[in-house]
């Protein structure tokens, strides 16, 4: 093993790769799994809109994608991806699969978040002539906030996670190198430069996260 | 105010449903407290969520301020919670907002307040509960009775013409109970807000309503002016409530009706006559003696009150109890002891 023939500027390039795919699927992520996360919050059981069947409809289609493992998902939505971004290549090919496969996790994880938020509060607002639209975005969302963003942070995490796999489909990425020089061309070291990059990244997100919450916790 | 017709509101349990408010009709004049007592689980909460219709009742009719609003939606029913200030057990106020803030939410929700005019509201409703040095603090740093303070402001804020209480003392200790309860008569002296009041607490009743009702399984058992049903409970529940408050005052139960050798009777001294020597002269000017056997004196808001069950032997007897009448003592017979049931005697026993 040597570190003397390191690839620099394929590492520097894949790191750059990471970086977008990580930031322009969490941004998407959290635009639509925000308002399905409201969504099922607001029509759960003794909510603010109770509606069994599309809390129900919702809740079945979300479980289902998340049942489906992230290698097999970017496969069976190649043809959509293709329709949806022009590729099925790269990084624009992988953003779409990426949204898809963690959009209903943070759903969750949102909706969780909500439903923490004390009953009390919905009820105070509600009883001082708020609208419902005033008491999700100027009561619920403001009380929830430090969950959401600890719900930011382990969806970042997953997206990392689930970049390695986006070499499958050319995607790029750090993963996407260490699989490739590391395993099938037995460069250990490179992967092992990815991988200590990849735990420094994490820990990164995780502790900026932490910070957030702690900024923003009132209780 | 506010009148309540034939509510009825039941809740779906696990046998069917199970009626939370049965028949209630009461009606709340403007200007006053008006309490709601009873014990956990006799619809209290439910009862006052209708008001402001947080809950539809099932059948009946809610009037506010003359208008019937029982089936009022989207910005009428906004307009009328706006006109009906809330406070609650465990406060409900924004975490993540300061004190001021919080006050601020309310006017923030209107729309047609200016930020300075806000924070000229804010300040000024601050002061009045007191808590003008923590407008910047957030809610975790108050203590309990800042915490309500807070919740009254923030309810106030709409300048509303009635506040609800629901168990707004529940969760504070008496000393803070106390200073809470000033401050609602204080706001009710000053705004001319009418106060409802709910809580299972006697003490709270007595210390500051006009009139009470009292609630018990859904249904209104007694009512009237709090000296009335606090010194004349006439329901089980009534005296089990005022009994709660005042473990041994009042009661006759373990006095056995043998013991007695004279005439078993209740004086009641309410205003200026719970201060005077009325019973002392009144026994040497007939000639009785008298063995007290019950008591209790204290305070109804500001009007002081006494009231013994004693028992009177000696010459005059008669002479005594219509003496004591003429001098402004309400005196009640008491039959047999242990007592009857409560609830079938009537008020005043002649």
């Amino acid at each position: 093993m040597s570190f003397e023939n390191l690839y620099w500027g394929d590492i520097g390039a894949a790191l750059a790769q990471t970086l977008a795919m990580v930031g322009g699927a969490l941004l998407l992520t959290v635009l639509v799994g925000l308002p399905l996360g409201i969504l099922l919050f607001l029509t759960g059981r003794q909510q603010l809109f109770q509606a069994p069947v599309a809390y129900g409809s919702l809740s079945f289609v979300l479980s289902i994608i998340r049942s489906v493992p992230f290698i097999i998902l970017l496969i069976v939505l190649m043809p959509i991806t293709v329709i949806v971004t022009g590729t099925s290549l790269g990084i624009r090919g992988v953003i779409f699969p990426l949204v898809v496969g963690t959009a209903p996790f943070f759903a969750r994880l949102v909706e969780t978040a909500l439903r923490e938020v004390d009953r009390g509060i919905i009820e105070a607002s509600l009883a001082m002539g708020a609208s419902t639209t005033q008491t999700i975005f100027r009561a619920v969302l403001p009380e929830a906030l430090p969950s959401l963003l600890a719900a930011v942070t382990v969806t970042a995490i997953v997206l990392v996670d689930y970049t390695a796999m986006s070499g499958a489909i050319g995607g790029g990425g750090l993963g996407d190198l260490a699989i490739r020089y590391g395993y099938h061309r037995f460069q250990t070291e490179i992967m092992l430069v990815c991988v200590a990059i990849l735990i420094v990244f994490v820990q990164l997100i995780q502790a900026s996260g932490n910070r957030l919450v702690t900024h923003f916790s009132r209780k | 105010m506010i009148r309540l017709e034939g509510i009825t509101k039941s809740f779906a349990g696990k046998e069917g449903a199970v009626a939370a408010l049965d028949g209630i009709d009461l009606t709340i004049a403007k200007g006053e407290i008006f309490g709601i007592i009873g014990s956990s689980g006799a619809g209290k909460s439910t009862l006052v969520r209708l008001i402001n219709l947080l809950e539809r009742p099932d059948g009946g009719e809610v009037f506010v301020a003359g208008e019937r609003v029982t089936d009022a939606r989207g910005e009428r029913l906004r307009d009328l919670r706006r006109s009906i200030g809330m406070v609650f057990q465990h406060f409900n106020l924004l975490s993540a907002r300061t004190v001021a803030g919080n006050v601020a939410y309310p006017l923030e929700l209107t729309g047609q307040y200016g930020k300075i005019e806000i924070a000229e509201r804010v300040a000024a409703l601050l002061e009045r509960v007191g808590l003008s040095e923590h407008a910047t603090k957030y809610p975790r740093q108050l203590s309990g009775g800042q915490k309500q303070r807070v919740g009254i402001a923030r309810a106030l804020a709409s300048e509303p013409q009635v506040l609800l209480c629901d168990e707004a003392t529940s969760a504070l200790d008496p000393q803070t109970t106390g200073a809470v309860l000033d401050l609602l008569r204080q706001i009710n002296r000053d705004l001319g807000v009418t106060v409802v009041l709910i809580t299972h607490e006697m003490d709270v009743i007595r210390r500051t309503c006009d009139r009470v009702a009292v609630l018990d399984r859904g249904r209104v058992v007694e009512e009237g002016p709090v000296t009335d049903v606090f010194l004349h409970p006439r329901h089980a529940a009534t005296l089990r409530l005022v009994r709660e408050a005042e473990p041994d005052g009042g009661s006759l139960d373990a006095i056995a009706a043998s013991d007695l050798g004279g005439r078993a009777v209740r004086l009641t001294f309410t205003g200026p006559a719970a201060h005077k020597p009325i019973l002392g002269r009144i026994a040497r000017e007939n000639l009785v003696d008298y063995a007290i056997l019950a008591g209790r004196v204290g305070h109804i808001r500001e009007t002081p009150y006494a009231q013994f069950t004693v028992s009177l032997s000696g010459r005059d007897v008669a002479g005594a109890i219509a003496g004591l009448r003429a001098s402004g003592v309400d005196v009640e017979l008491q039959a047999g002891l242990p007592l009857p049931q409560v609830e079938e005697r009537p008020r005043h026993v002649v």
